[in-house]
């Protein structure tokens, strides 16, 4: 009992720092991939002084992050004069806090065995018997379907918070917020449901480790092969839900101001800007584990590489939880990267655009995408059969 | 009461965009592979040590191609014997919309065509706007503008006055049209 409380005790605070720290640096990657990719040099200018010294530390203006946080922390909590108390202060909290309780069911590494990992102190090693534990915090069997809930949730929260402002640019937003995610939440329910359809569990681990064998004999199984249709019309609505650029039409600073956060200020206004990049790292941890074969590297699993020519390569436990636990973070800050670049080059939709774009194109591809899954699944298990 | 529906106007010029354009999905790959050229570029110049991007790592790094007739920092003209050119006036400082400017005026009755100096002269750059009014006021040609901005920013606007001697000295230069002689006696008036 004590074990199981010590080890997911471990992992809540990995992932917490994690997603906090992933929140933190994409603003940061955000602004300095922007300036780079239009040949400018982008945040360079706070720093830390080393106390006593004059030895300044900029280190690219890595710090524009944490002058940012701050700078929201500091400031004065400005409140208009007409709000309702109550969902005006529970709002930032019902975006923020789905966000962060999505990565729960999220295996951001394999299964991890205590007492091989400590097997150099018996006494440890003894104490943890013979546990194992798979690397997320909640071991939920509905992993995909609390994704999808929490990812609903957050509608709510914007609601709220344009409900609750007494602003006419903020009961805009939340409007145009509201209708947009619950078309996009239908796209990308209806892809993942393919997903569902040829792994047969909803269960996230269960997922990442059927991708870990090949197809064709050579591919890896990930899902971006099994479904390249339902691998893009889900990064195109999971871009939708984040109310990114190319959908950002609930904030549109130049017709809403900040849309349904408009009259939110200092660190509410920060909560919903920190829930919106932590919501990043999430769709990209979402994706790579649902498209990209998660925590493994191609033909890898726990106990080690299965190259295509059946050659089988061992690694030790330790060697595999270290590598994995990397392999799924340099997977996500790519995925993350491409969000980014996503977010810099295309042109917004107008509104009746994103909508139309939603239910008159991307529904039906994914429509379509779903009935050819099902006759593939079809067909494979009754030849199987 | 009843409206006349919305109809759109249909304008000659509008652009065609054929199904291969509509369709949208390979028109976003085409864009991101641009711009994600661009940054693999910009990135692979960073970190082979160049530089990639277009714009100057100002004030760290100084532009070459300033126009010649720039009004960048200002400079005080020397005499011959190093004293400034400035006869304390007052007409920069009374010219500047800025209101930047402030000179003490000092008496030096040994000097005898020119007794007036500036014993303080002083340029605040938090407000002065470059506009070249105290060039063109000045009767002596004892300030100047050189193209060149080396050294303007600071991090308070404490920092950001500059003084007599730094004016002076900073890029020295002579007004070649007036070879005052020497004075006689004593060195530079402080």
């Amino acid at each position: 009992m004590m074990q199981d409380l010590v080890v997911h005790g471990a992992f809540i605070v990995y992932a917490i720092g994690l997603l906090m720290t992933f929140g933190l640096i994409l603003t940061w990657v955000e602004r300095k991939q922007a300036a780079i990719m239009a040949d400018r040099i982008g945040a360079n200018r706070a720093y830390l002084r080393i106390p006593f010294t004059q030895i300044k530390l900029v280190w690219w203006g890595l710090f524009h992050g944490l002058a940012d946080g701050l700078k929201m922390l500091l400031k004065e909590d400005f409140k208009a004069a007409s709000y309702d108390r109550v969902a005006y202060a529970i709002a930032p909290w019902i975006v923020f806090t789905p966000v962060l309780l999505v990565f729960a069911v999220i295996p951001f590494g394999g299964t991890l065995v205590p007492a091989e990992l400590f097997s150099g102190s018996p006494d440890i090693a003894s104490w943890f018997g013979d546990r194992t534990y798979a690397m997320r915090i909640a071991p939920l069997d509905a992993g995909l379907l609390v994704v999808l809930a929490f990812g609903s949730i957050t509608v709510l929260g914007s609601m709220l918070a344009g409900w609750s402002s007494d602003n006419k640019f903020s009961m805009l937003g939340a409007i145009r917020s509201a209708s947009q995610m619950i078309s996009y939440e239908l796209v990308m329910g209806l892809t993942v449901l393919g997903l569902i359809l040829i792994y047969g569990t909803v269960d996230l681990v269960d997922i990442v480790e059927q991708q870990s064998g090949t197809l064709l004999g050579f591919l890896p199984a990930w899902g971006i092969f099994l479904q390249p249709v339902g691998a893009v019309l889900f990064i195109a609505a999971a871009q939708a839900e984040n109310r990114r650029i190319p959908f950002d039409l609930p904030e549109a600073e130049s017709e809403l101001i900040a849309g349904y956060f408009t009259e939110y200020s200092a660190m509410k206004m920060g909560l919903f800007m920190f829930a919106e990049f932590i919501e990043i790292a999430i769709i990209a941890a979402l994706f790579t584990t649902l498209f990209l074969g998660g925590y493994n590297l191609p033909w890898m699993s726990d106990a080690g590489f299965t190259l295509p020519g059946g050659h089988f390569v061992p690694i030790s436990h330790g060697a595999a939880v270290v590598m994995q636990m990397v392999v799924f973070l340099v997977k996500v800050m790519l995925i993350c990267s491409f969000l980014i670049l996503v977010r810099w080059s295309l042109p917004r939709f107008r509104y009746d655009q994103v909508l139309r774009f939603a239910w008159r194109f991307l529904l039906p591809l994914a429509l379509a995408n779903l009935v050819v899954t099902v006759v593939a699944v079809w067909a494979i298990q009754g030849a199987g059969a | 009461m009843s409206r006349k529906p919305f109809v759109r106007r249909v304008y000659w010029n509008e652009p065609a965009m054929n199904w291969w354009e509509r369709f949208y999905l390979f028109e976003i790959l085409r864009g991101l592979s641009i711009t994600g050229g661009v940054f693999t570029r910009n990135m692979w110049r960073w970190i082979t040590g160049r530089k990639g991007a277009l714009t100057a790592y100002y004030p760290e790094e100084i532009r070459p191609d300033y126009a010649r007739h720039n009004r960048g920092k200002h400079i005080l003209t020397q005499r011959p014997d190093g004293r400034p050119q400035c006869i304390a006036c007052n007409m920069c400082a009374t010219v500047c919309p800025a209101r930047c400017i402030e000179i003490e005026a000092g008496l030096d009755p040994d000097d005898t065509p020119h007794p007036k100096y500036a014993k303080r002269f002083e340029i605040d750059y938090s407000r002065c706007i470059f506009c070249g009014f105290c060039v063109e006021a000045c009767p002596e040609d004892a300030i100047r503008m050189v193209p060149e901005t080396p050294g303007l920013p600071a991090q308070d606007r404490w920092h950001m006055w500059i003084d007599r001697d730094a004016l002076l000295n900073w890029n020295p230069q002579r007004d070649v049209a007036k070879p005052y002689p020497p004075k006689p006696g004593k060195g530079v008036p402080t």
